[in-house]
């Protein structure tokens, strides 16, 4: 018992960093219908930016905040700087659905190439602002540690001042509007324009905090938060890429599955599961658990 | 004369939606236009608020150009437009719809005030305040959409078929409310409508358009007489 509950809670550990990516994808998606493959190419910047402060300042907490203020400020570039410009010139046809989703594709590899350029290929040991030894209780000790402690109550903390921004704030409020209808919330004055911006900044701060929760006591490379992608696209798509709710259910879920799948079954198996839930969601329940029926098709 | 439209063109694509239309709504009256499926209602609805550009022609408001101004703009410049088919946004609560149309004040108080105004007008809604808005039903929805539009506190409110899919007692009700919005608060109302009849009995005004082109315009009442417009375009 004891050890099921301690895989549940690396579960949600890992989830929790999970379901800041996929909030991530969501915010990104709901704001421009966007699926933003540059998100992780993002958060890698961001992460890489923390770890040189960490080393020169040796604060986590100053780093986590330069790390939130430069995603933010990423995300409001790459939208008003370039996917702006190509709704502007793509907004019709076929061309309109294809072009930005490759567009973050560049960027991704753009992004990659920079961050090695500037910072090498070669793994960066991340150091762990608090201990990654497990709590002991009595004379076991659990695989549960400090550190995930830490992933979890910073996860918890965004995701509040998320909602909170999102269920009582006129900004949510236009955000939500925005996103559910924009011609009607242009008719009300919502600058429809702004909120999409809004969503991108949103959506890099999310996305720096994962990839700077998953990072500590792990290498750091151009290419280390692919898995993070990967795994936040899987629970955005459980979720219903529409629900801000669903994204966090959808990572959190993930999270505790693949941890009980790696702890009972064996790592190996991590990757084709998350595979074949994406497929059985996307054939059985395509809009996903909280999404609205028949919003998508597969 | 405060709205004025004058030698509009709309296009989408090859076709020309709205072909030349100039009319005009003095300040404080209800205009109808009135038109059959297709004759290009909507699309100047849609032309005036900003949602659509012009290809040609010209739009002003209070002796202003507004000619391609954007939606949000003209919205806190007074210009409320109501869309086709219960603009409201079915996953926000019946409040959350209604405060979107005062967001852009920034100012908590007058827009609680607003709302409350509104619920005045429909008491219905004031019922329902924490539901969400796709459990109302669609006369009650039209309602909403009405509501949040007159949060905007507009001078101007631009209707596109306020009647449309609603039960006959509701119709009346919804007309009957237009015009004493018109009547009581001095809202200038241009009112796009199918049922012909309905519209013209409460406006001033009738335009009546077809093809994109302006077949007729006067006093409501004395188009209503009109025989040969009531065959050709009535239909009634």
């Amino acid at each position: 018992m004891q050890q099921v509950i301690n895989v549940f809670l690396i579960g949600i550990s890992i989830g929790s960093i999970y379901a800041l990516m996929s909030l991530a994808l969501v915010l990104v998606w709901r704001s421009t219908r966007v699926v933003n493959f540059a998100q992780a190419g993002q958060a890698i910047v961001t992460t890489y930016v923390a770890w040189e402060v960490v080393n020169r300042s040796g604060s986590f907490l100053m780093a986590f905040i330069v790390a939130v203020a430069i995603g933010g400020l990423i995300g409001g570039l790459v939208e008003s700087g370039m996917m702006r410009t190509l709704f502007k010139h793509a907004s019709d046809g076929p061309v309109a659905s294809v072009a930005p989703v490759i567009a973050t594709l560049g960027l991704l590899g753009v992004i990659r190439a920079l961050v090695g350029l500037i910072w090498t290929n070669e793994g960066k040991r991340f150091e762990s602002p608090v201990s990654t030894a497990g709590f002991v209780i009595g004379d076991t000790t659990l695989p549960f540690s400090r550190l995930n402690l830490l992933i979890i109550c910073t996860a918890a903390f965004v995701m509040i001042v998320f909602s909170i921004v999102f269920q009582r704030t006129n900004l949510g409020l236009a955000l939500r509007a925005a996103a559910y209808n924009p011609e009607i919330a242009r008719l009300s004055g919502v600058k429809v324009a702004m909120t999409r911006t809004i969503g991108w900044v949103f959506a890099g701060a999310a996305g720096a905090v994962a990839g700077i929760l998953l990072s500590p006591n792990d290498s750091l490379t151009p290419y280390s938060l692919d898995v993070l992608f990967v795994f936040g696209f899987v629970a955005a798509v459980v979720g219903g890429l529409e629900s801000l709710v669903g994204a966090v259910v959808g990572g959190l879920v993930l999270g505790v599955g693949l941890s009980f799948i790696t702890f009972y079954l064996g790592t190996s198996l991590v990757f084709p599961t998350a595979f074949i839930v994406l497929v059985v969601v996307l054939l059985v329940r395509p809009s996903g658990l909280f999404g609205v029926k028949g919003a998508r098709s597969a | 004369m405060t709205l004025k439209v004058e030698r509009l063109v709309v296009e989408h694509g090859a076709i020309r939606a709205i072909d030349g239309i100039t009319f005009e709504v003095s300040k404080g009256s209800l205009a109808a236009v009135i038109g059959s499926n297709g004759a290009g209602k909507t699309t100047l609805l849609r032309t005036l608020s900003g949602l659509k550009d012009a290809k040609l022609g010209k739009v002003s408001w209070m002796d202003r150009d507004i000619t391609g101004m954007k939606p949000e703009d003209l919205v806190r410049r007074g210009l409320s437009h109501v869309s086709e088919g219960k603009s409201v946004i079915p996953e926000l609560s019946v409040k959350e719809n209604l405060a979107l149309g005062g967001l852009w004040r920034n100012n908590k108080s007058e827009l609680s005030q607003s709302v409350a105004e509104v619920v005045e007008l429909f008491p219905r809604l004031g019922e329902r305040m924490s539901q969400r808005a796709d459990t109302l039903s669609g006369g009650e929805r039209q309602m909403l959409a009405i509501g949040r539009a007159l949060v905007s506190k507009p001078s101007l409110l631009l209707l596109d078929e306020p009647s449309l899919g609603l039960a006959p007692l509701v119709v009346e009700q919804i007309f009957e409310t237009v015009a004493k919005l018109c009547r009581e608060r001095g809202i200038t109302i241009l009112l796009v409508e199918q049922n012909a009849l309905g519209a013209l009995a409460i406006a001033d005004k009738g335009i009546i358009i077809n093809l994109g082109k302006v077949v007729a315009q006067g006093d409501a009442k004395e188009l209503i007489n009109d025989p040969a417009l009531r065959s050709a375009y009535l239909g009634y």
